[in-house]
Order: C-alpha cells, then sequence, then structure tokens
C-alpha cells in the first residue's frame, strides 16, 4: 500500500489502484456528512480534482493520484458517508483508477515513510 | 498574534481529551472524544456541558436598578426598565448607523445589572460601555468567574441534583444559587434551543462543578463544533456570521428583542444609537432579510455560499451566512439573507457551490423546534 501527501491510500488490485482516505484523515476531518464521486469512465489527470467530501467543518477535495480511467466508484458510500469514519481503510474506498502508467504509484510514501510524514 | 488565553476549564478539557482550537483568543475545545455529530445529538438528547468562560461578563452598578436601566437603555434598543427583578433578556448593542455591534444577554440582579457578551467583541462592548455609563454607572469586569452551560432536555434533572432550587426556575429566570459549595449566578438560558441553564461559577469551584455534573451519566461535554451546528438548528445568530455591524436589527429578524416601549411610538421611544435607521427601516420594510436556508440535495451550503433566484444566469440575491450539516435535522443546514421579495417561507432559491446551482428552499427557524422550559 502506497500514501500521498493528501493523506489517500492506494492499493493495487490487479491491474487497477484502489484509492481511499486514511485514518489519520478521517480523524482529522470529523464527522463526514456528503461525498461526491466522480463519473465511472471518467478520464483523469494526476491531481485532478475529482471527489469532495464534506466533513461536519468543512469541504475538502480529493485529487485523482495518477493519470487514468475511473473505473469504478463505491456507490453506496454517498448514502452513508459516515462509513468513511468507520473504516476508512477499507470499506470506505472512493475509486478504482486504472492507471495508465503504474510507474507513478512510485512516487508515493510507503507505510514507514508515511507514518513520519504524519508525526 | 499574541499567546492564547485559558479558561479555568482548560485542564479537564485536555484531561477529557478535547481538540483545542483557537477562538477569540483562547484556546478552547472544539470537540471531544465523541465527536461534533454524537456531542451534538447527545445535547438534543440527554445534557451537554460546555465551557463558555471565554464569553464577557460584566456588572453594572448605580444608586438604583431605575438608574442602571435608564443609561443602559441609551446603549440598547431594548425595555431594560420594565425587566423583572430575576429576569433576563436577550439584547443587542448598536451603532449609530443602526448596525449590530454585539449581542447580548443582560440581567436584572435586583441592585445591579448582570450582562454577558461574545468573546470577540468583549474589549470593545466594555469600552463602549465605559465611555457611555461611568462615572454614573461603574462597569465591573468579571474575570474571577467561569461560565457553564448545560443544556439539552435532561440538564433540570442533572442540575437539581445539586440543588432542587434550579427546578423552579422557568425559561429566562436568573437567580443566585448554591452549586459545588459556591454561589453561582444562574440563569435558565441557553444558545442551544434545548432546555438549560447558564452557570457564572467562582474560578475556584469552576472544575469542581464541572467534574460533579460530568460524573452523571446524562452528562457529556461539548464543544465549540456542536455549539455551533446546534445554534444554527435553532436558528440563532452568530455575531460575526449571522449579524454584524452594517446589520440591521429588522434585517436580521430580530424585531421581537425590540420591546414595544423603545420603538417609535413607545413611551420611551428611541434614544439608542441607530434608532432612525431602525425605526425607518420598521416603517419601509427593508431590502435584504435573515432567513432559514434548507439545501434540498445533500451537499451542506457554507458561509458565503451566493444565493441566485434562478437556476441559470443573473445577479446573486443573497448569500449564505451560516450553514453546514444539522446532525437532528438529518441533513444540511443553513441561515443567510436573500432580498425581501424572496423571504417567503417555501421559495425555491438556489445556491452555488462548486460552481454548480442547487436547489435551496426557504424555510422557517427554527430548522428544530425549540424546547424550551417557559
Amino acid at each position: 500500500m502506497k500514501f500521498t501527501e493528501e493523506h489517500e491510500w492506494l492499493r493495487v488490485e490487479g491491474d487497477v489502484v484502489v484509492v481511499g482516505i486514511t485514518d489519520h484523515a478521517s480523524e482529522q476531518l470529523g464527522d463526514v456528512v456528503f461525498i461526491e464521486l466522480p463519473e465511472e469512465g471518467m478520464e483523469v489527470t494526476k491531481d485532478e480534482e475529482v471527489c469532495v467530501i464534506e466533513s461536519v467543518k468543512a469541504a475538502s477535495d480529493i485529487l485523482a493520484p495518477l493519470d487514468g480511467e475511473i473505473v469504478e466508484v463505491n456507490s453506496p458510500l454517498v448514502d452513508e458517508p459516515g462509513k468513511v469514519n468507520d473504516d476508512p481503510m477499507v470499506e470506505a474506498w472512493f475509486f478504482k483508477i486504472k492507471p495508465s502508467e503504474l510507474s507513478q504509484m512510485d512516487d508515493y510514501m510507503d507505510e514507514a515513510a508515511y507514518k513520519k510524514f504524519i508525526g | 498574534m499574541g499567546e492564547l488565553s485559558r479558561t479555568p476549564l482548560f485542564d479537564l478539557h485536555v484531561a477529557l481529551g478535547a481538540k483545542m482550537v483557537p477562538f477569540a483568543g483562547y484556546d478552547m475545545p472544539v470537540q471531544y472524544a465523541l465527536g461534533v455529530m454524537k456531542e451534538h445529538l447527545h445535547c438534543r438528547a440527554m445534557a451537554g456541558l460546555f465551557d463558555v468562560s471565554h464569553m464577557g461578563q460584566v456588572i453594572l452598578r448605580g444608586e438604583s436598578y431605575e438608574a442602571i436601566a435608564k443609561a443602559f437603555e441609551t446603549l440598547v434598543p431594548m425595555d431594560v426598565l420594565g425587566l423583572g427583578e430575576g429576569r433576563q433578556r436577550y439584547g443587542l448593542f448598536t451603532n449609530n448607523g443602526g448596525g449590530i455591534e454585539d449581542d447580548l444577554m443582560f440581567a436584572n440582579r435586583g441592585d445591579h445589572l448582570f450582562v454577558v457578551v461574545n468573546a470577540a467583541c468583549k474589549d470593545a462592548d466594555i469600552a463602549r460601555m465605559k465611555a457611555a455609563l461611568e462615572p454614573d454607572v461603574s462597569v465591573e469586569v468579571i474575570a474571577d468567574r467561569a461560565l457553564i452551560a448545560l443544556q439539552g432536555p435532561a440538564a433540570e434533572a442533572a442540575l437539581a441534583r445539586i440543588n432542587p432550587a434550579v427546578a423552579e426556575m422557568t425559561f429566562m429566570d436568573v437567580a443566585t444559587i448554591e452549586l459545588a459549595g459556591a454561589d453561582c449566578w444562574v440563569s435558565r438560558s441557553g444558545y442551544t434551543g434545548e432546555d438549560g441553564y447558564e452557570i457564572s461559577v467562582p474560578n475556584a469551584q469552576a472544575e469542581a462543578l464541572a467534574k460533579a455534573l460530568l460524573d452523571m451519566d446524562e452528562v457529556e461535554p461539548i464543544g465549540l463544533g456542536a455549539r455551533d451546528s446546534l445554534r444554527l438548528e435553532a436558528g440563532l445568530c452568530l455575531y460575526g456570521n449571522d449579524i454584524d455591524d452594517g446589520t440591521s436589527p429588522i434585517e436580521a429578524g430580530l424585531i421581537w428583542a425590540i420591546q414595544k416601549v423603545r420603538c417609535a411610538d413607545g413611551a420611551r421611544a428611541g434614544g439608542f444609537p441607530g434608532a432612525d435607521r431602525i425605526f425607518g427601516d420598521l416603517a419601509e420594510g427593508v431590502a435584504r432579510k435573515r432567513v432559514g436556508l434548507v439545501p434540498q440535495g445533500r451537499a451542506p451550503m457554507r458561509g458565503g455560499t451566493q444565493i441566485f433566484a434562478a437556476g441559470e444566469g443573473g445577479d446573486p440575491i443573497g448569500e449564505v451566512t451560516s450553514g453546514g450539516f444539522g446532525p437532528t435535522f438529518e441533513g444540511p443546514v443553513a441561515m443567510g439573507y436573500v432580498g425581501a421579495a424572496q423571504a417567503a417561507v417555501g421559495t425555491e432559491l438556489f445556491g452555488e457551490v462548486r460552481g454548480k446551482r442547487m436547489p435551496v428552499t426557504v424555510a422557517k427557524m427554527p430548522l428544530v423546534p425549540a424546547n424550551f422550559k417557559r
């Protein structure tokens, strides 16, 4: 699993990469009340805003961590945004992206580096 | 920026695992372990304890209550003189332009007037009172007392366990009541739309009283995050967001707070800053009004969201001043200002969120019914 400085996690699953936000991010956000997911089939470029996540405190953007195509989104999250607080690392993934350049993953931190990053 | 001030309950907040944030120059708890959503729901279901010691507590003394009240009426468009002993009222400091300098609570405590003002405005409020009232009326800043709010349907049962006398009080009553061995200045009021109390307690006993309450099953500590969503659902203004020095009380829908006796045809008409504009607004109507707003989708519309009359084109006809998620309402809630022509309950408008216009409906406030003990 890899981690971005935007507090996303990336897990490779066959030829797609599953993306969610970390425990740390979910804790910092507080209770999540609204999620807007991207459209399936959408072509995205790295660092493009693809999701909106709003907590009781504020709105945040989720960026596409890689170039590629959004092949699947976790639609049930829209009706149960609180799952992002309950299980951010597994059940509350946001979208799956089919990367055009899997090597872009190399830029991201491993778990040890991320732990150090968040202090 | 200077060092943050701490309230007498700072150590308790930290021990309770609060997340502390700077607010109006104080290091304050924004949430505890439960988190904003659960704290909010707990307060509406049971009882919540809030540290509001950052607010300004002031005592005005003079020759008699009548003398103090008459002097104070030169600063606020409220009936201070007619306020009964042991009663509290909501008030506004107005400016010469008829705008609002701060909102406040004032209580007739027999030989003195007790005033509670917002933290962010307290220095200006104290200066304003001193300039206008001294030397005939003295302005005494109370620095040796904390202020604790206990709010929610179980607040009476919880506080009455410490002293049953609190159960005798009704909404907006004030009394001196012994709690945790200290003479506390208690009012039956709050900022959540729930029944409850606000308790001015000597600094030295504040933590003991807070702990005694928190030890009870009904009571959880509540941070500023839930305080904001509770007051928003209750339709209560936050000074600086929903009312400010350019807002007239009439635009803000606070005409109920100006008693008849101070209105244009009243026995003590005017005599407060901005009376001309406020009476003008009353006689001629206002161009914009504060309304409740319910976004029809799931996306919250936060402060600053522009409001439009149509789904496309046209200039903004208003703006959200406070908005977020209402845990009890179970959806996004907001308040803001719209043109008078668009202010009727049920009017369908649009709020622009991230470049998209989303439907929002003008709604009656409070968005969650109040639960006061009248």
